[in-house]
């Protein structure tokens, strides 16, 4: 047994907020407050003035292996995600094979385990080698464990492809994670259409491109009968189709990444490529409303979105460089900035980070109820640390806060149970 | 977030020249005075100063351009410099280590300057940030952001011409989305303190949010070049002219080709400037061309002081960081 | 401190050691080149003097000196000029002070890369010690003797002075 004392228990499930003994046993809570019975010789960890609170959960990272291990290792990620307080992180298909039959996940599976740190489940692909022309086994996929599928930024260029895909997938009962994008309107761009774009003379992204793939995919999505999951919205105008679609009965939800609540298309600056993200970061008008979207409900899940990279990714001239940031060391200190800015509480924040996504990847954690998987995260919500490459601990180093002092870290992360990461 | 402007050395003199946006009127004022000391030395019997004898200008050139090349080229030269022309394959260095080979290459072979243009927005910024510190970069054209000696180039010309920037009217006129002259221009001509600048072009060929660098927009030509004293004319590229930007080179020109009958609609006394080559019969009529508003021929000549003028202001700040 | 010369007077012997030069070389048509600024205001005082007929030559040697890697370009205004045919032109080349040597050997190049002058003469107002070049004047306003850490200077362009500044020990 185990005993986290005097931490300040937050848990969006229950609406619990307050300092309380955390009770652990057998890898599951055991008792919220008083000790349950057999407490006598319990363990002790010392929270006072830490938040502790369900671990977070991600709905789509790239953990880089099979096949991209210059990037990244399983290994690698998995502990820089528990090191970020992440107990359970989503595998995005775009593997080296691509994850679209049953072998890779068993690869993937294995790694995660002896890696012993954050849980890993896996994405299958939508379509053959995310090639947008032929359905994956998604029977299969889904048999071998997959929570979902998806084409990821990969857009399914053939509507009718796209249709088969959704109805197909709804009889498997598999969730289709969209990256909403037209193809032709996305095409040649690298950042978000507005001023910024055209003071760089990059090639942009018009928000249209987003928006008009939303409609597009909620029509589909009545049509096919699938239950289905937005990923990475950044313009404002997506949020409120969705919203009127779940209004309907249309089994859909809808997750930002962290980084276009953060940042807008103001801070690629001259050509820093650590801003450059798929979809791009948008204007401050989008940003607001996406942070509206997560206050009011309309988004129900803050996306890490972690992609990490070798140094060559974004040794280039912005438009060459790879999208992505490496997000998992900085996903809690970005969220407490938003809560310290206003966008939104405390409580919202760690119920998109942990007990939504969950629930979208269909795992038993991101609540603190007696008898659930004691996948639980401490964090000090006050001390400050100062961001250097040798201060992450995923092996991408990409991230725009490097330099930059922040506040708040995780002190410790346990999965089942199990201490995986300790300060 | 702003990062640190790269081209100016604490003392704010010239390290590179990568992009007019953040360059005080001061420097680009004494660009132009630079650029009018070296001007009649191309006049003389030997057309050369000795001031960067024994320097090496490397000409880096990811994508082909001979006209620039060569106005760059015979810059150097006339300032003694010895000058390295690379014309780099766009596809070997599409990967970012083949770029940093190249310019460690480069390095290696100790070049003190390097004359970038490169066919990505961003790249001549980008190589200004990995050389070493006591190498120049000077932006040749970056995709679609900037050329800077271009616009210096325009603003020398028209400085020229009109004698003073405060009560011009200036329309520039063409593909402004595509144009890395276009923006260049609008940022001199701004900071310079010219109070009329205009864009004048189909929507297609307008991008969003323009009017935030400060110009007025205008879809018709007639309305766009009224009372102008200066029009510049950018050069439609080959592929636009049939595309879905754009239905034809003759709808084009009949639209917003530049005619001597829509340039009495200009300022009497009103120049015509083009950047080159020009699309005879698609963005201009060879009788203006060729006329005598037209200033093209000598935009081409400014152009070798004027970059005369910019790489030594910039090897002179760097041969000094150098010895300190 | 304000040594005791005048220099109108001086010009003046100038002009009357080059007349004589040039007449015994029997040159009929020469021209006067000044380096700015202040062999400028002498030049122009002696080819009126001389009662030369071609325009007054101006150098501004900026692009010839030999310090760029020192001290960068100079950002000074007034190209040079020399609105004459240089070949086969006998020059006389003025400058205020001789110190050492250096800018006259920038000047002489720069007429190079106009053209070939038949000759050369160097007439300056004042020659200090300090050579680090072997180059003469062939005529000599004043000889002033200076040490090491003392320059001299003329303002102008009228009236004409010389100005000796000390320079603290370095």
């Amino acid at each position: 047994m185990l005993r986290i004392r005097h931490g300040r228990l937050i848990d969006p499930a229950s609406g619990h907020d307050g300092v309380a003994d955390l009770w652990i046993d057998g890898g599951h809570i055991a008792a919220i407050g008083r000790a349950p019975k057999g407490a006598a010789n319990a363990r002790e960890i010392n929270a006072k003035g830490l938040v502790v609170c369900p671990g977070f959960a991600d709905p789509g990272s790239h953990l880089r292996e099979p096949g991209h291990e210059h990037k990244a290792t399983i290994a690698s990620e998995a502990r820089a995600a528990a090191a970020g307080g992440f107990t359970t992180v989503c595998c995005t298909p775009d593997t080296q094979p691509v994850l679209d039959n049953a072998s890779v996940i068993e690869h993937i599976t294995q790694r995660a385990v002896a890696a012993g740190a954050a849980q890993v489940v896996c994405l299958g692909a939508l379509t053959v080698g995310l090639g947008g022309e032929v359905l994956a086994e998604m029977h299969a996929l889904k048999a071998a464990g997959c929570v979902g599928v998806t084409n990821l930024g990969r857009a399914v260029k053939d509507t009718a492809v796209l249709m088969h895909a959704l109805a197909y997938a709804a009889s498997a009962e598999l969730t289709v994670f969209l990256h909403p994008e037209d193809y032709w309107l996305a095409r040649q761009g690298t950042m978000h259409e507005g001023a910024v774009s055209t003071r760089l003379g990059i090639p942009g992204i018009p928000a249209a491109a987003e928006v008009i793939a939303v409609h597009r995919d909620l029509t589909l999505l009545a049509e096919a009968g699938a239950r289905a999951h937005f990923c990475k919205l950044s313009a404002g105008d997506s949020i409120k189709p969705i919203a009127e679609a779940r209004k309907r009965g249309l089994p859909v939800t809808a997750d930002v990444g962290i980084g276009n609540l953060c940042f807008t298309a103001d801070d690629v600056g001259s050509f820093d490529a650590n801003y450059h993200v798929r979809p791009p970061l948008r204007d401050a008008r989008d940003r607001a409303a996406l942070r509206r979207g997560v206050r009011q409900g309309g988004i129900d899940i803050i996306g890490a979105y972690h992609e990490p990279h070798d140094a060559d990714a974004k040794a280039a001239p912005f438009g060459l460089t790879e999208p992505g940031v490496s997000t998992y060391d900085t996903f809690l200190s970005s969220l407490l900035q938003l809560v310290a800015d206003g966008a939104f509480d405390l409580p919202t924040a760690l119920a998109g980070a942990s007990l939504a996504p969950h629930r979208l990847l269909g795992q038993p954690g991101g609540t603190l109820d007696v008898g659930a998987p004691a996948d639980v995260c401490a964090f000090d919500p006050a001390v400050r640390w100062h961001v250097t490459p040798a201060a992450l601990k995923s092996a991408g180093k990409n991230t725009p806060y490097l330099g930059q002092t922040l506040t708040g870290r995780v002190m410790f992360t346990l999965v089942g149970g199990r201490l995986v990461h300790q300060l | 977030m702003a990062t640190p402007d790269i081209q100016l050395d604490a003392h704010g003199r010239l390290r590179h020249f990568l992009a007019i946006e953040g360059l005080p009127r001061a420097l680009l004022i004494q660009i132009l005075d630079q650029a009018e000391r070296f001007a009649p030395v191309g006049d003389r019997a030997v057309k050369k100063v000795p001031l960067l004898r024994g320097k090496t200008v490397a000409n880096l050139f990811f994508e082909p351009s001979t006209r620039t090349r060569t106005t760059f080229d015979l810059a150097a030269k006339r300032l003694s410099a010895d000058v390295l022309n690379l014309n780099i394959e766009a596809s070997s260095t599409k990967k970012g280590e083949s770029l940093a080979d190249t310019l460690r290459n480069l390095e290696a072979m100790q070049c003190d300057m390097f004359v970038v243009r490169h066919q990505v927005s961003g790249a001549a910024d980008y190589i200004a940030r990995q050389v070493a510190p006591h190498i120049s970069v000077i932006n040749g054209g970056d995709g679609r952001h900037e050329h800077p000696t271009q616009a210096m180039l325009d603003a020398f010309t028209i400085r020229r011409l009109k004698k003073s920037f405060d009560a011009l009217r200036i329309a520039i006129v063409g593909d402004v989305a595509h144009s890395r002259v276009a923006r260049s221009n609008i940022q001199a001509l701004r900071t310079l303190g010219v109070p009329d600048l205009r864009v004048v072009g189909p929507k297609t060929l307008i991008p969003p949010g323009i009017e935030a660098m400060g110009v007025t927009v205008h879809d018709d030509l007639d309305e766009g070049i009224s009372g102008a004293d200066v029009v510049i004319m950018l050069r439609l590229q080959q592929e636009r002219m049939q595309s879905a930007l754009l239905p034809s080179a003759h709808e084009y020109f009949r639209e917003y080709g530049l005619t001597a009958e829509r340039l009495r609609g200009a300022a009497k006394d009103a120049i015509v400037m083009h950047p080159g080559p020009i699309n005879r019969g698609v963005e201009i009529d060879s009788e203006v061309a060729d006329g005598t508003q037209s200033v093209i021929l000598q935009q081409v000549t400014y152009g070798i002081a004027v970059r005369m003028a910019v790489m030594s202001m910039a090897m002179g700040t760097q041969a000094q960081t150098g010895a300190a | 401190m304000k040594p005791a010369f005048d220099i109108e007077l001086l010009i003046d012997d100038m002009a009357v050691h080059l007349r004589r030069m040039l007449d015994a070389a029997e040159i009929r048509e020469p021209a006067i080149v000044g380096i700015r600024t202040g062999g400028v205001w002498i030049a122009e005082r002696l080819r009126t003097m001389l009662q030369i007929a071609e325009p007054l030559g101006e150098l501004n040697i900026a692009f010839y000196r030999d310090d760029f890697s020192r001290i960068g370009i100079h950002p000074t205004v007034e190209p040079s000029s020399l609105p004459f045919d240089v070949d086969n032109r006998d020059l006389i080349l003025v400058d205020d002070i001789l110190y050492t040597g250096r800018t006259i050997r920038a000047a002489m190049n720069e007429i190079f890369d106009y053209g070939r002058p038949r000759s050369i003469r160097l007439a300056v107002l004042f020659d200090r010690s300090g050579r680090e070049l072997p180059i003469q004047a062939d005529v000599v306003g004043a000889h002033l003797s200076l040490k090491p850490r003392e320059h001299a200077k003329l303002t102008g362009p009228s009236p004409l002075n010389l100005e000796i500044h000390r320079t603290k020990s370095a």
